[in-house]
């Protein structure tokens, strides 16, 4: 898959010694009472901001990827994977560092712009203008993303706030809005586990689709057969650094064997 | 950079390709590719603004929506409130503490309502703004748009609620003898210099609150004492009239942004509120507010584009 570019390889996304420091108000000293956080306003000046604590989340992750790979990120919870995906989506700024980009990569998810309050339908509108598309694009592909996330099977649904859905209702609904969009540089994250046996089959067809049209996917997924399936590369993080770099089966491999499995 | 790339990436088996002497920095330059996350040029940024100007629409009106969905009396309460903050202050300070000395009561009580209403606006743009940002860090970092849209969103989900407001102070203009004249069209061109104001406010606070949540905490102190400095429940000249001072102390305080645009709208709407109550030029201090906050907002909130949702 990846033979036919080797020659005239063009890189997508240049990571170029990243490093991602997230700051957490109130997480210093592991108090959080009053005085705590006053005793910490009164020793201002040594070094750092008080009572803000440092997350070294990503350090010092260098990499290139090129047109037409698919690469799996792996990692146990918390080495990095999701903050590296979003600074190379241009969402996290780095502490030191530069990611460069082939136009505007995205992160597949629209969680976030969604309101539990209005009906599946507005989330629909609203999701899809969050992510960029015209009001025209939502028009066409609205009825395909509603029959996608078969929201509407067990009767009208789409027209009732979301806080009514089942969770397994509200995450097919949140993947089919964020499936519906073109991508230059797609990241997923996570994304194959919603929903039913049924969906999950439907939407692993969806991301095959994406990829296609997609120059460069990224994939965060705990599921090494996901990752298997999919990608061609594989980066292996841990502790926020890049352990290993190569093609799909020989990092798994290491990856098991340091897992115990 | 660290050695740790090394074990794997050679496994990658490109051939040698001109590219390999390149630094990423340089290999990058060769390919076009840019920065991601870098801030764009203002004038870019207006134009990515403009192109999201449905999502920010779309967006506040949403917020506005989803604000009552899960009262009984639903969207009613969109009107139901002010009318019920406008009962409350009318009960308090015209009835109790007798503040409207030097006006009758026709026009006191559409003075106060109009007054209440309008320096809400620019209080709920400035408390939404303080929390646009760094009460949505989610969306921030999920998704890629030019971040001056949640303040604007939230100062426009404001507005709207405002106009809801807007349909109880028109009746209770016309129930206190105020009838509908050509003068109400001026509250138009106010509004829309005062929303300009609110969105630079918006835009200011929202810039210093993704750095300083704790403004949150810090906002409705500043509002109030801003609100009872600037004449909402009273008229500053007649406060003012018996106390030994200069007049330019008058003007000064008249010339507080959320005092002209009461002021202003007051003017509009009320029949026995005539221009002896405004301060001289006030239209154009209303411009030269609008403009100045407007503009200076938005620059300070683009200066900083590219860091916000930084945890």
């Amino acid at each position: 898959m990846a033979d036919d570019n080797t020659q005239g390889r063009i890189p997508t996304v240049i990571a170029d010694d990243v490093h991602i420091v997230y700051r957490v108000n109130g997480g210093a000293g592991g108090r959080g009472s009053a005085t705590a956080a006053l005793s910490r306003i009164m020793k201002r000046g040594k070094g750092d901001a008080p009572g803000v604590r440092k997350v070294h989340a990503v350090r010092g992750v260098s990499f290139t990827s090129y047109r037409g790979e698919a690469i799996g990120l792996i990692g146990t919870n918390g080495s990095g994977k999701s903050t590296l995906l979003r600074a190379i989506a241009g969402l996290l700024p780095t502490e030191q560092g530069k990611v460069y980009t082939d136009g505007q990569p995205s992160l597949l998810g629209v969680n976030a712009a969604l309101m539990n309050d209005l009906t599946g339908e507005r989330n629909v509108i609203l999701g899809g203008l969050a992510m960029g598309m015209t009001r025209e694009q939502i028009r066409d592909r609205y009825q395909s993303i509603v029959d996608f996330s078969g929201i509407n099977e067990k009767g009208d649904f789409i027209t009732l706030p979301m806080r009514t859905y089942s969770s397994g209702m509200a995450a097919r609904l949140r993947f089919s809005i964020a499936a519906a969009k073109d991508h230059d540089v797609l990241m997923i994250d996570e994304a194959l586990a919603t929903g039913d046996r049924k969906f999950q089959i439907r939407s692993e067809q969806r991301i095959r689709e994406l990829r296609k049209e997609a120059g460069t996917v990224f994939l965060v997924s705990h599921s090494n057969k996901s990752i298997r399936d999919t990608c061609d590369r594989v980066l292996w993080l841990e502790k926020g650094e890049l352990l290993m770099d190569g093609p799909t089966d020989e990092v798994l491999k290491a990856y098991e064997k340091e897992t115990g499995r | 950079m660290s050695d740790t790339t090394h074990d794997g990436a050679v496994a990658t088996s490109a051939p040698p390709s001109p590219d390999d002497g390149l630094t990423p920095a340089e290999l990058a330059a060769k390919y076009g590719l840019s920065v991601s996350g870098a801030r764009p040029g203002l004038i870019e940024y207006v134009r990515q603004l403009w192109g999201r100007r449905h999502f920010i629409l779309a967006f506040s009106q949403a917020k506005l929506t989803a604000q009552y969905s899960q009262a009984k009396l639903g969207q009613l309460w969109q009107v139901a409130t002010p009318l019920l903050n406008a009962l409350v202050y009318f009960l308090i300070f015209g009835l109790i503490l007798e503040a409207d000395r030097g006006m009758a009561r026709e026009v006191y009580v559409p003075f106060l309502v109009t007054g209440v209403f309008v320096f809400t606006f620019t209080q709920s743009s400035v408390m939404a703004g303080v929390r646009s940002i760094s009460g949505n860090l989610g969306l921030v970092r999920a998704l890629h748009f030019p971040r001056a849209s949640l303040p604007i969103s939230f100062a426009l989900q404001q507005l709207q609620q405002l106009l809801f407001s807007m349909i109880v102070l028109l009746v209770v203009a016309v129930a206190f003898g105020s009838y509908p004249s050509l003068s109400w069209l001026l509250v138009l061109p106010a509004l829309a210099l005062q929303f300009v104001f609110n969105i630079g406010l918006a835009l200011i606070m929202a810039r210093l609150g993704s750095k300083t949540p704790d403004l949150a905490q810090l906002m409705p102190f500043v509002m109030r004492t801003w609100m009872y400095a600037s004449g909402v429940m009273f008229s500053i000249p007649a406060m003012l009239a018996d106390k030994d001072l200069p007049g330019w102390v008058t003007d000064v305080l008249q010339w507080n942004p959320a005092a002209v645009y009461m002021d202003l709208i007051r003017f509009g709407l009320i029949d026995g509120y005539g221009s002896g109550n405004l301060p001289p030029h006030v239209w154009a201090v209303g411009l030269g507010w609008a403009l100045l906050v407007g503009a200076a907002g938005f620059v300070y909130f683009w200066k900083a584009e590219e860091r916000y949702g930084r945890g």
